[in-house]
């Protein structure tokens, strides 16, 4: 008997998160450029029941933040499916543009999202849905005493950076540029948790992350803020694609991504709002 | 030359109490257990003998330390070797595919021993080119053993066994990689050589032509026991049991002795020359035999048995009849007869055997 | 006149066999193998049909890639090394000696072949590293640290190298005849001795075998490697961790320099090959 009182409230619930969302959808839909067919498309998404599944591309980096959004999304539209494929922004940018069935591309960097516009496959302009920072980690209870971007360059001290070819590793680079400062790490890592399990596993003493990260792998390690991170702040741009299997259901899921509650996810995993 | 001469007689081994080979081999394997005593002296040549299975190869890894006594001793010039390892005993052996080293020539192969004995390389290499001189194969001193016959195999390996001065020399199956004509010529050879070792050598063998021309002694396995040991002529006249009987072409029975008469074990009585009494084998060779179509009427009644012809082979210039019957025995005789008596498997015939042609002893 | 023309006859006809042997493949084996082939080689060919021939005598003179390459090289080989003198003594152990769960012994060592390659990494970081189960001992005894070291790169690539060794010259051992050993051993040799002049000899191509086939894998190891050692040009970057992050942004730098790392390899296996597989048969 509870069961069935419940349900109906989730589903009293949902239909109310639905309607939240499609006023939200035509309040973007005015700003997105695809102005030509979707007007009208958007309208009979509205009348529509969204279904079937979405598929989202999505950075490494987001994938606690989304998964909890794929599970609302999924809870909001009953009968939908959210599937990820997370991974590194560059790779899944090539297998975007090497004719992956995806919906959503969410990148870490305008420079990955930039290769799948400069190969049309994108159905409209990328818009900024969140930002991140670079954050230091270092050892539980900073023993190197690190509180500074500087002091990672004190000899003995063993650093981990991403490498230059993946977007931490370029924030990083422009962070320490911009601070005048020459760092040579043990090791340029392949992506960002590699850096991070590092200093996890204990065999660095710091990494330069994203606070993300280091909110992800609370306890494990410490953050350490620097204000030169200021300078090489990471904007996180998400897409609709163009051979989209599921245009209406992927439409709905980036909205979600931008909405309020969608932005209340992500803060709290240490994102910055756009 | 001088060199190994005086190695090989360097100790004269005679002169040493307890010199020679002192052992009793016992080695259990669940199922099958060796148990073996041999003793030799210095300069004896002792031929194992025996079926397939019967555990002379046995007999022997354990004489080299290759396989571990359960029980018994084992004694070379007095001292225990019981629990040395293989590298550490006096101890040659010639394997029978002789195990050269393929990838050495035979020079190499036989100052493997010396060298390891601490020699060194010019030293080991100097003896090793003496041994196959001595071995008649200065020639082929350079080659790999693929390169060599059978019986120069044999020599290297020889060779390589008394390289390490042994006081004891065992070989295993020596002749059997060879063919009928190399063996001929190998087995004088090694005859010689073995004439010439001056300590003891055992042979492993199955074949009894081999274990006659090369050993002084005979030691008889079957089932892992000694049913039979002595000069290889006493074997061959008074063999002890069928295995041995079979090896020596003869036909054995078992029986009790009463004066000139033996009652066998299968039944009939044999008339003998010999007087005995008690438990005694009664042996005549297939020769002996005399077979007829029917009941000789002439012949004297003794020694006289109604047999089948259960089966027929050729022997040399020979045909040998597998009778059944009264007496089951082995009878030889020419083709001639043998189309003259129209014999074939199931006919019926009457052997004799002259009480002078057959040879009785105590069990 | 006769008598040679007959013997010539047979000698004819018994060679005209032999040579037709090779010949005479049978389909439900040469199509089959055929395809193998192609499936081996097609991969290979798409890359060097896409491969941008015009940057890539520009990729060759870059000192990076020199760099990575020697870096391939000598860990390569150095990890092959270490796999010969630790891994011929635990074929030789598990093919020669009974133990008690020496089958459980030979899987345990097979295991590197089924780890996947970054947990081999993650593995020797917990056992190695800083602050590793052996690691930490290393570090505070001898002041040895592993991780982010081109030694770091060498102990990587012979965990996951070491089991083909050691696989192959243990398949050698058990083939060969172990009465060799014996026969060394009646020569008055010690069993190291017997191994050492006896055994080894007769196994060589079954150890170059190996070697080769430990060699191949370590040029070619990515996941322990990164994992382990990190990735700092000139240090632990070897060829394969240069291929992958070039592969992040420069895809078409990726091509050469898998190239290059191709290209040597032929170069040095086919080499061996002629020289020591060879002597096998």
């Amino acid at each position: 008997m509870t069961r069935s009182v419940r349900r109906t409230r989730t589903l009293q619930a949902a239909g109310a998160g639905a309607a939240a969302l499609l006023a939200l959808s035509a309040c973007s839909s005015s700003s997105s450029s695809d102005g030509s067919s979707s007007g009208s498309g958007s309208g009979t998404s509205s009348s529509q029941k969204l279904s079937g599944t979405v598929t989202v591309f999505a950075a490494a980096s987001l994938k606690e933040s989304f998964t909890t959004l794929g599970k609302d999304f999924e809870r909001q539209h009953p009968g939908t499916k959210v599937t990820f494929s997370f991974g590194g922004s560059d790779t899944l940018a090539a297998s975007i543009t090497g004719g992956a069935p995806a919906d959503v591309f969410a990148a870490a960097s305008p420079k990955t999202m930039k290769i799948v516009t400069d190969e049309k496959d994108a159905a409209g302009a990328p818009a900024t849905f969140v930002r991140n920072q670079l954050e230091i980690a270092t050892l539980p209870g900073n023993p190197g005493k690190i509180s500074s971007l500087k002091d990672l360059t004190k000899s003995g001290l063993k650093v981990v950076l991403c490498d230059k070819t993946v977007p931490c590793g370029a924030a990083a680079q422009k962070a320490l540029t911009a601070a005048g400062l020459e760092l040579t790490p043990v090791s340029y890592e392949q992506d960002v948790k590699s850096a991070l399990n590092k200093v996890v596993l204990k065999e660095a003493d710091a990494a330069v992350v994203y606070k993300t990260d280091v909110k992800a792998a609370a306890g494990k390690v410490e953050g350490v803020e620097f204000p030169e991170a200021a300078k090489a702040v990471n904007d996180y741009p998400i897409a609709l694609l163009k051979n989209a299997p599921n245009t209406a259901a992927a439409k709905a899921f980036i909205e979600l991504v931008r909405s309020a509650e969608g932005q209340k996810v992500l803060t709290q995993a240490g994102f910055l709002k756009p | 030359m001088t060199d190994i001469d005086e190695t090989l007689s360097g100790v004269s081994a005679e002169d040493v109490p307890g010199a020679g080979l002192d052992a009793r081999l016992v080695v259990d394997r669940g199922a099958f257990r060796l148990d073996v005593a041999l003793t030799a002296a210095p300069g004896d040549v002792v031929a194992l003998l025996g079926p397939n299975g019967a555990g002379k190869t046995t007999a022997l890894r354990a004489l080299a330390g290759l396989v571990p006594l359960t029980d018994g001793h084992l004694r070379l010039d007095g001292a225990a070797l019981d629990r040395t390892p293989p590298e550490r005993r006096p101890v040659g052996v010639v394997f029978q595919d002789y195990l050269l080293f393929p990838h050495l020539s035979a020079l190499d192969n036989v100052a493997f021993g010396p060298q390891c004995q601490g020699s060194s390389k010019a030293e080991a290499r100097a003896q090793a080119t003496e041994w196959l001189a001595r071995m008649g194969l200065a020639d082929h001193a350079g080659a790999k053993p693929r390169r060599l016959s059978g019986g120069q195999a044999q020599r290297v390996a020889l060779a390589r066994a008394l390289a390490t001065c042994p006081r004891l020399l065992l070989l295993d199956e020596p002749l059997a990689a060879l063919d009928a004509r190399t063996r001929l010529e190998v087995r004088a050879q090694l005859r010689r050589h073995l004439a010439e070792f001056e300590a003891v050598a055992v042979l492993v063998t199955h074949d009894p032509l081999d274990a006659m021309v090369l050993a002084d002694r005979l030691v008889v396995v079957e089932h892992g026991r000694v049913v039979q040991e002595g000069a290889p002529s006493d074997i061959a006249r008074r063999p002890r049991t069928d295995y041995i009987a079979q090896l020596v072409g003869l036909n054995l029975y078992r029986g009790q002795a009463e004066g000139h008469t033996v009652r066998l074990d299968v039944g009939p009585v044999l008339a003998t020359t010999e007087h005995l009494s008690g438990p005694a084998f009664v042996a005549f060779p297939p020769s002996a035999v005399t077979l007829y179509r029917d009941r000789p009427s002439g012949s004297s009644a003794r020694n006289l048995w109604r047999c089948e012809v259960a089966g027929l082979e050729t022997h040399g210039d020979q045909i040998r009849a597998d009778l059944t019957g009264e007496l089951p025995l082995a009878a030889d005789l020419t083709t001639v007869a043998a189309a003259e008596l129209d014999l074939h498997p199931g006919a019926v015939v009457w052997a004799t055997v002259k009480a002078a042609q057959t040879h009785a002893y105590p069990a | 006149m006769t008598t040679t023309d007959k013997s010539g006859a047979v000698t004819l006809e018994s060679g005209s066999p032999r040579r037709r042997v090779p010949r005479g493949a049978p389909l439900p084996l040469l199509v089959p193998a055929l395809v193998a082939l192609a499936f081996l080689l097609l991969p290979l060919l798409a890359l060097l049909i896409r491969a941008p021939w015009r940057s890539l005598p520009g990729q060759l003179t870059s000192p990076e890639v020199w760099q990575a390459l020697q870096l391939s090289l000598i860990t390569a080989t150095a990890a092959t090394a270490v796999s010969l003198v630790l891994g011929v003594p635990l074929a030789w152990l598990l093919a020669r000696t009974e133990f008690p769960g020496r089958g459980f012994v030979r899987a345990l060592v097979t295991l590197p072949l089924v780890l996947p390659p970054v947990v081999g990494g993650v593995a020797l970081l917990l056992a190695l590293g800083r602050n590793g189960v052996v690691g930490q001992w290393l570090d505070s005894w001898f002041g040895i640290t592993l991780p982010f070291t081109t030694a770091g790169v060498v102990v990587a690539e012979a965990f996951v190298a070491m089991p083909f060794l050691v696989i192959s010259v243990e398949g050698t051992l058990r083939a060969a005849d172990p009465r060799y050993e014996e026969a060394a051993t009646t020569l008055g040799a010690s069993r190291f001795t017997a191994f050492r002049r006896v055994t080894l000899p007769l196994i060589a191509p079954g150890i170059a075998a190996g070697a080769v086939l430990a060699w191949a894998r370590a040029l070619g190891e990515f996941g322990a490697t990164i994992t382990f050692a990190g990735n700092f040009p000139g240090r632990t970057q070897t060829m394969p961790l240069a291929v992958y992050l070039a592969l992040q942004n420069d895809p078409a730098a990726a091509i050469s320099l898998s190239l290059v790392l191709l290209a040597v390899s032929i170069a040095v296996l086919a080499g061996l090959r002629d020289r020591w597989m060879t002597a096998a048969s």
